[in-house]
């Protein structure tokens, strides 16, 4: 099946020749990083985990969404998502794959990583997030891989693959609340260390996710044959709506707790994101456009005049997608670190290499999921001309 | 012929799999029953350190435990302090102490320095979210480090409430103004800090920081020995644990 990714048309392989370039650049800023050591990005000793740990967990959201589409089709024999469920799966791939780089070119000693597997060591719950993402993976990889060949060959799925694709519902379900316990199970960091952080991502994932399949939907709609058709991206735009509303919802309420109970250790850490702390205001714009855009987000989706008219749609999605990135992807690790558990509060900004890895990994990310949905098209002859 | 290929390919991929999941898991299965890596010794000792602030500010702007240890230690001397290695150093009391209000106190009196270096809690986060074991409790309470096993994954940086770890942002070879080679270097990548000099320790010496202060502010010794010299400190003198609230059990004491 991987052959069909390799026949395309000129546009297909300009776009895949963009991607080539920076994920080039993003290998060579790795490899300056081998060289030197994690010191070649903006991290210090205060603030340990920035940049890369941060869009790991924003794109675990990204994976776990798939259920959004595979939910509804499997359990409740929703066949409008039909054709969506392998664009979630493939998505669901891509995006772990993405969060494992991550993860690596986070490590200080990245040749040893495999000690995580050869020493197993069931009271860290980074030994449990890299058994669910990994195991994640592979369901995702079986399950695509199997029902896309029986589709080939125009016969049914065999039996076996349901319950394995039952059992990759609450699988996606574990890999954010396990990412989620990463964080809240930490004394020291009173900024994660509430009970509403994994519901908090799931909400979050669940809206930038289906989001993000939306816009896909609207793009290969433009450059392929493939057409999702209008009313299933009605109906994962209504996920994206109530999944938002839900997300801002935990927001605002980790926002009362820590404002009102006015507990300096848990004020502090909104001060920084959103009026800056001791003369230190890097994230506050960005902060205050995430909060513009998803309230923004939230105007055009809840409007059902907006949200039917795919135009409008599109600009709510993409709203959605970058405010949760900088919620997530930015604000939420960083923060975290903003004041230390001693009150210092140190600059990060993160390095031009730092940038180009990230880069790199994201387009890696995306020739992985322009070479799958290639293929899934090729497979059912939706391809362009 | 090629759908045999396929299918091979596939089963030794599926093989493979499962033969690193099975090593894993006799591993896993094997963790309770493998041999402590520490030096079990009866009568069981907890060792801990009782620092006397009041004693230690006498000799003002006196550095000779921090110089004793870098060098017993190889600590890297960085000049950017955002890549700073520091296992024991000097630290407001106020920033030591984040939880202490003192507001009408002469403020002289918190803004002075005060010894900070690794609690070795009992009850230790950063043992708990080490996915490698990389670090954990011997049985004699002190918190250890293996600098070969470390993933440089910082997880016990984000856990630590003390900021008592640091990270080796780049090759800290260099950077060792007078290397001594009865201690290892470490190399970029891993997590250090104080060890309670356990080298030492299991050769039956003090921590090279104790012996080097002439104030006698630094104090070592056994907790679960009535008659030990911490024991007697903290039965007669009121001592501050850093951050007692979170539940570390730190067994660094500071007297009052």
């Amino acid at each position: 099946m991987l052959e069909k990714a390799l026949v395309g048309g000129r546009g297909y392989w300009r776009w895949i020749l963009a991607l080539g370039v920076v994920i080039a650049l993003g290998l060579v800023s790795y490899l300056r990083q081998f060289a030197f050591g994690l010191g070649i990005t903006g991290l210090s000793r205060d603030v340990t985990w920035g940049l890369y740990i941060a869009q790991f967990t924003f794109l675990v959201g990204v994976a776990a969404s798939a259920v959004m589409v595979v939910l509804p089709y499997y359990l409740h024999n929703f066949k409008m998502f039909g054709k969506l469920t392998i664009l979630g799966e493939f998505l669901a791939i891509s995006a772990v794959t993405m969060c494992m780089l991550f993860i690596f070119v986070d490590m200080g000693q990245p040749t040893r990583v495999l000690n995580v597997m050869l020493y197993p060591t069931p009271h860290s719950l980074m030994f449990w997030d890299m058994v669910s993402l990994s195991g994640y993976l592979v369901l995702n990889v079986v399950i695509s891989h199997v029902t896309l060949a029986a589709e080939r060959n125009s016969v049914p799925p065999p039996s076996w693959i349901r319950p394995v694709i039952i059992l990759s519902i609450p699988w996606a379900v574990s890999i954010h609340t396990v990412t989620a316990f990463l964080y809240s199970g930490l004394a020291a960091r009173p900024f994660w260390m509430t009970a509403i952080l994994a519901p908090r991502f799931l909400a979050s994932a669940f809206s930038a996710g289906p989001a993000l399949l939306i816009l896909f939907c609207l793009v290969l709609r433009r450059v392929t044959r493939f057409d999702a058709g209008r009313e299933p991206i009605q109906r994962l735009a209504i996920i994206v709506t109530y999944a938002m509303l839900i997300n801002v919802f935990f927001v605002l309420m980790e926002l009362f707790t820590a404002l009102y109970s006015n507990i300096p250790e848990d004020v502090e850490h909104f001060k920084f994101l959103f009026v800056g702390l001791e003369g230190n205001t890097t994230l506050v714009p960005w902060m205050w456009a995430s909060a513009v855009l998803s309230v923004a987000a939230l105007v055009l989706l809840v409007n059902p005049k907006t949200r039917h008219d795919e135009r409008t749609l599109a600009a709510a999605c993409v709203a959605v997608f970058l405010g949760l990135w900088i919620e997530k992807g930015l604000g939420l690790i960083i923060a975290g670190f903003e004041p230390s558990p001693l009150g210092a509060v140190t600059a990060y900004t993160p390095t031009v290499p730092e940038i180009s890895i990230t880069l790199g990994i994201y387009a890696f990310g995306l020739l992985l999921i322009t070479l799958l949905y290639k293929i899934a098209l090729s497979v059912r002859g939706e391809t362009a001309a | 012929m090629g759908q045999d290929r396929r299918g091979f390919l596939k089963l030794a991929g599926l093989a493979a799999v499962c033969a690193t999941a099975r090593e894993s898991l006799t591993r896993l299965a094997g963790a309770a029953e493998t041999e402590p890596r520490s030096s079990a010794k009866a009568p069981k000792v907890r060792w801990a350190m009782v620092v006397d602030p009041r004693r230690c500010l006498e000799q003002e702007s006196c550095t000779a435990c921090i110089d004793a240890c870098d060098h017993a230690h190889n600590i890297p001397a960085f000049t950017n302090p955002r890549h700073e290695v520091k296992w024991i150093w000097k630290t407001r009391f106020d920033e030591a102490f984040p939880d202490q209000d003192s507001r009408y106190i002469d403020p002289a009196l918190t803004s002075e320095p005060v010894l900070a270096l690794c609690n070795h809690c009992d009850n230790p986060p950063c043992v708990r979210v080490c996915p490698t074991q990389a670090t954990w409790k011997r049985d004699d309470g002190i918190v250890a480090m293996d600098w070969h096993r470390c993933i440089g994954c910082r997880y016990c940086m984000a856990a630590c409430p003390y900021g008592s770890r640091s990270f080796n942002w780049e090759d800290p070879r260099p950077h060792i103004a007078h290397e001594d080679p009865d201690f290892p270097t470490r190399t970029k990548g891993v997590v250090e800090k104080c060890t309670f000099c356990d080298e030492r320790i299991d050769r039956g010496e003090l921590p090279a920081c104790v012996v080097a202060c002439k104030a006698k502010a630094l104090v070592f010794g056994d907790l679960n020995d009535p008659d030990s010299e911490v024991r007697r400190l903290l039965r007669t003198r009121f001592a501050l644990r850093r951050r007692a609230g979170l539940g570390t059990q730190p067994e660094v004491f500071y007297l009052v």
